[in-house]
């Protein structure tokens, strides 16, 4: 193998799954260690500057970093990163002092914004403290989008949400034009503003308009997400007893505890498919399991039965999952009777569908055959040079994070096409690094590891949040919990940075290296050298870290796969050929040159 | 500092047959200098007993005065360990190993703990073949009290104070060899693919077992001038013969070219192949063993390996005749069988 080439900032940054797994590339384990000296305002801060919302993606973040989190290889369960986030939300001073205004002086340019959702609100932010003055569009009363009006209350309370994203409307330079459906995608383009961000999301919910007995059911069966919408904007006050839920992903979880605490006594989910396929979060999939919701697997909808104009229930068939050499599902009908489940109502929670009716062919943006703009994929620029897509209306529904991730990205585009400049000429991410030796063996980040478990975060009590929709179940961490919690964080960040003109190959690096990540062996082409290494490194996904030939010839390989970042290697190293780096990356912004 | 390593180990490492990780054979972490050659040898010790499988409670480990001496705390955390007197750990192996031959009886001592203060003891438990393994952890210099010159310094190696040194320097190896060793080898705590077959045939000799391991001292005697350095030794050193070591519970299936490499079997059924040098099969060979010792030296290289080594060992209980039952789990009723025998006793000696 070629060494390892270190000065690519990329190298490290994958290094830090979490970070690395994250769309915003939040410097996670950074926060973590803030917490755990409660500097909880500055955590908060690093996390405001990166994603934008905090105290919203504390609690309802769809948590990309934890499934990549080293912990969860290193023993069974990861960090709890979100709720870690949480806990610098949470115990954070007044911040306001500390959050950036717009400019007094603006820079002349005008930005509409579609769409009132958490990608344009990123927009408008980091735009905002450019110059820019922006237009923000939406037809609910308050900006928020999906987050508001499909999160139910109990996982997100409105105080959380209201406070995150006023902050940003209020930063100056942002106009607000709500209760205002955007009819005409032309009619904006007409109005002359220098770049327009389309954040609409995926607003239509997946029906059953052809299973027999939806007509006539219509009064009884509701789309999900218009559903929870009309639940928030107290459209909907309460739900039949026996409720069925249909789908399996995290709006099916969302559906079936808000209908526990609408009336909903009997509430079922019903998935299509195994259980162990269900596009739900873990977690939430938990939760509704503990509010005595039960989920039916394996069953196909039917028909629904229809008596006296009333809806009395749903008739599945039975399948089972067979798939074929590529691993590619099919359900196949068992046979069986069909089952008929007895409900007052069904929630259609079955997939979210995109939607343009107000972008005219005239508008000249093009589709492609799934119904979605054609983008740049990095720059998120559609057929139209000055309209730019972001959020579930650019790719299709994804989740928070990842529309806060396109914000960047198009505020990034919008500013570098305002300046005349060519999209694809990006700003650098920074990067700095900083050795963390302190003394002969002292560091300056906290390299003990521990052997704590996940902590558990406490609930409220079961009887009373199904009694009220707007009491928030999860209570968050303790700040001593908290800080056990951030303390299992391995500080992925802080890099063993290996100097082979420094090296006497004693292995003492190997010998002490707990989880036998170093190798001192003859070079090979990589997929030898992952099998001849102490132990083989079948993680293909993990980097291995290879040095220039040394004084005998070998190589030094580090397999970055079960690394603990303790630092062991570098102290009991006699020539500082290891160093332990901690190097942060931070994502460009809008505005960086 | 880290006074304790993280408990956790990779996922993927394997288990020996006896169904423990590596980790059951570890011990507390190094309080030696960083780059100590002596961790190495510890980490080869760890994996050999681990890969050996044998029950770490079956170990008895024991050592003298010294920075060698500490290490036993660094492996082998769950076995018997005794920390003697300097130089007298011969003494303590040899009452040990007689009140229970069952052990596995390891001792671990330095340059300063043999060759000097405990010359004497290490001279005789060589001649009386006591069943054990004996390591001799080799810096040339007295690291524990600032580096000073040791017996085993060659003459004229210079170490970091840059001063000569005087003396004629003692080889353990050959001397071990004279005193009736039947296992000698010597290794380079820098090459682990050497010194980890070697010890686990020591560990299946049956007999004194001595291995002289060559451990640079980072601080006090690296110094390129050194003749105990790392540098210095990857240039001079120079193997016997390689060779691979086949544990008894292993099939053997290796054909073997009478050309090229000799098996030989060991007292346990474990099997050594040598790789033959061209020129001559020395170490099977009292006589040749101690002459390519002589011969290398004079070309300022270090012969490492197997230096010698003869089969078919008594070890001190069979000179000695002594009961198959380990004298420790004798009971009175045996051991004072009354009257009636001790009078017939008396009267075979009439």
């Amino acid at each position: 193998m070629k060494p390892t080439d270190i000065k690519n900032p990329e190298y490290f940054h994958k290094v830090v799954d979490c970070q690395y797994a994250c769309p915003a590339h939040t410097p996670v384990p950074e926060y973590i260690r803030l917490i755990l000296h409660e500097q909880f305002t500055e955590a908060y801060m690093i996390n405001w500057v990166s994603n934008v919302f905090p105290g919203i993606l504390g609690r309802v973040c769809d948590r990309p970093c934890e499934p990549a989190c080293r912990r969860d290889r290193v023993e069974d369960k990861p960090v709890a990163i979100c709720r870690l986030k949480r806990v610098a939300a949470d115990n954070r001073e007044d911040v306001s002092a500390l959050l950036p205004k717009a400019p007094e002086k603006k820079n002349g340019k005008k930005i509409a914004l579609i769409g009132g959702g958490p990608a344009s609100l990123t927009v408008a932010r980091d735009l905002s403290l450019l110059g820019y003055e922006l237009d923000l569009f939406d037809d609910q009363p308050r900006a928020g989008g999906f987050i508001r009006s499909q999160i139910p209350s109990f996982r997100l309370p409105e105080k959380v949400l209201n406070e995150e994203i006023d902050c940003i409307l209020e930063m100056g330079g942002i106009t607000r034009h709500f209760n205002t459906y955007v009819s005409s995608l032309k009619e904006i383009l007409d109005k002359d503003y220098d770049a327009v961000f389309v954040g609409s999301g995926a607003p239509r919910g997946r029906d059953l308009p052809n299973l027999p007995g939806r007509e006539e059911g219509d009064k009884f069966i509701h789309v999900g997400i218009d559903w929870l919408a009309a639940v928030v904007f107290d459209h909907v006050e309460k739900v039949g007893k026996r409720v069925l839920v249909l789908g399996g992903g995290n709006t099916a979880m969302d559906c079936c505890r808000t209908a526990r605490r609408m009336g909903g006594e009997d509430v079922k989910v019903v998935v299509r498919s195994p259980r162990s396929e269900m596009k739900a979060s873990e977690w939430e999939i938990e939760d509704a399991l503990h509010e005595d919701i039960p989920i039916l697997e394996n069953l196909t909808p039917l028909e629904f039965i229809i008596e006296d104009d009333r809806l009395t229930g749903m008739s599945f068939e039975k399948v089972t999952p067979v798939y074929d050499e590529q691993g590619k599902r099919k359900l196949v009908p068992t046979g069986e009777e069909p089952v008929i489940l007895e409900c007052d109502e069904v929630l259609l929670a079955i997939g979210q569908q995109n939607a343009f009716p107000f972008i005219e062919p005239e508008s000249n943006i093009a589709f492609n055959d799934y119904g979605l703009p054609e983008l740049d994929p990095v720059t998120l620029q559609s057929s139209v040079p000055n309209v730019f897509f972001g959020g579930d209306s650019a790719f299709g529904p994804g989740n928070i994070i990842i529309a806060v991730a396109h914000g960047h990205e198009a505020a990034i585009s919008i500013d570098l096409l305002c300046r005349g400049e060519d999209l694809h000429n990006r700003p650098e991410p920074e990067v700095t690094l900083a050795g963390q030796k302190l003394g002969f063996h002292d560091w300056l980040y906290d390299s003990h590891v521990t052997e704590d478990a996940r902590q558990l975060v406490p609930m409220v009590d079961k009887a009373k949040s199904l009694r009220d929709r707007l009491v928030e179940v999860e209570l968050g961490f303790a700040q001593q919990s908290g800080k056990v919690e951030a303390k299992r964080c391995l500080n992925c960040d802080v890099q063993t940075v290996f100097d082979g003109g420094l090296c006497i190959e004693c292995d003492a690096c190997v010998d002490a290296c707990p989880t036998s990540c170093i190798n001192f062996i003859d070079n090979a082409e990589e997929e030898e050298l992952r099998q001849r290494l102490l132990v083989p490194a079948t993680n293909k996904e993990q980097s291995l870290y290879v040095s220039d030939i040394l004084s005998t010839g070998r190589v030094m390989v580090k397999d970055e796969d079960v690394c603990l970042h303790c630092g062991i290697c570098a102290e009991r190293c006699p020539t500082a050929a290891w160093e332990m780096v901690k190097y942060v990356y931070k994502s460009a912004k809008a505005g960086d040159r | 500092m880290s006074y304790v390593r993280p408990t956790f180990r990779h996922p993927d490492s394997q288990k020996n047959k006896l169904g423990y990780s590596r980790k059951a054979y570890e011990g507390a972490i190094s309080t030696l200098c960083a780059g100590c050659g002596h961790d190495s040898i510890v980490s080869s010790i760890i994996t050999a007993f681990f890969e050996m499988s044998i029950e770490p409670h079956k170990v008895v480990k024991l050592s003298g005065i010294g920075c060698s001496s500490k290490t036993p705390a660094y492996f082998l955390g769950r076995s018997h360990g005794f920390n003697s007197v300097h130089g007298r750990m011969p003494s303590v192996a040899t009452g040990a190993n007689m009140a229970n031959k069952d052990l596995v009886y390891l001792g671990v001592s330095g340059d300063g703990d043999t060759a000097s203060i405990g010359m004497g003891q290490f001279a005789h438990v060589v001649r009386r073949n006591l069943n054990m393994i004996y390591v001799v952890m080799n810096n040339g210099c007295y690291g524990l009290t600032k580096g000073q010159d040791s017996a085993t310094a060659d003459k004229g190696s210079k170490s970091r104070k840059g001063a000569p040194v005087s003396f004629e320097s003692i080889d353990l190896c050959e001397l071990a060899i004279l005193m009736g060793a039947d296992f000698v080898g010597r290794g380079f705590s820098g090459d682990k693919k050497q010194l980890l077959p070697m010890l686990k045939a020591a560990i299946s000799h049956k007999g004194m077992a001595f291995v002289d391991v060559i451990s640079p001292c980072v601080t006090f005697n690296n110094a390129p001038t050194s003749t105990k350095s790392y540098s210095w030794v990857r240039d001079h050193m120079e193997a016997t013969s390689t060779f691979d070591f086949i544990p008894m519970q292993q099939e053997i299936l290796t054909e073997y070219d009478h050309g090229s490499s000799i098996p030989v079997p060991l007292h346990d059924g474990s099997i050594i192949t040598l790789h033959k040098r061209e020129d001559k099969e020395v170490i099977t060979n009292k006589k040749d063993a101690i002459a390519s010792l002589e011969e290398a030296k004079v070309k300022d290289h270090i012969l490492t390996g197997i230096l010698y080594l003869k089969p078919d060992s008594e070890d001190f209980h069979d000179i000695n005749q002594t009961t198959d039952t380990p004298l420790s789990q004798l009971t009175e009723k045996e051991l004072c069988p009354g009257n009636e025998v001790l009078q017939a006793f008396n009267e075979s000696l009439r």
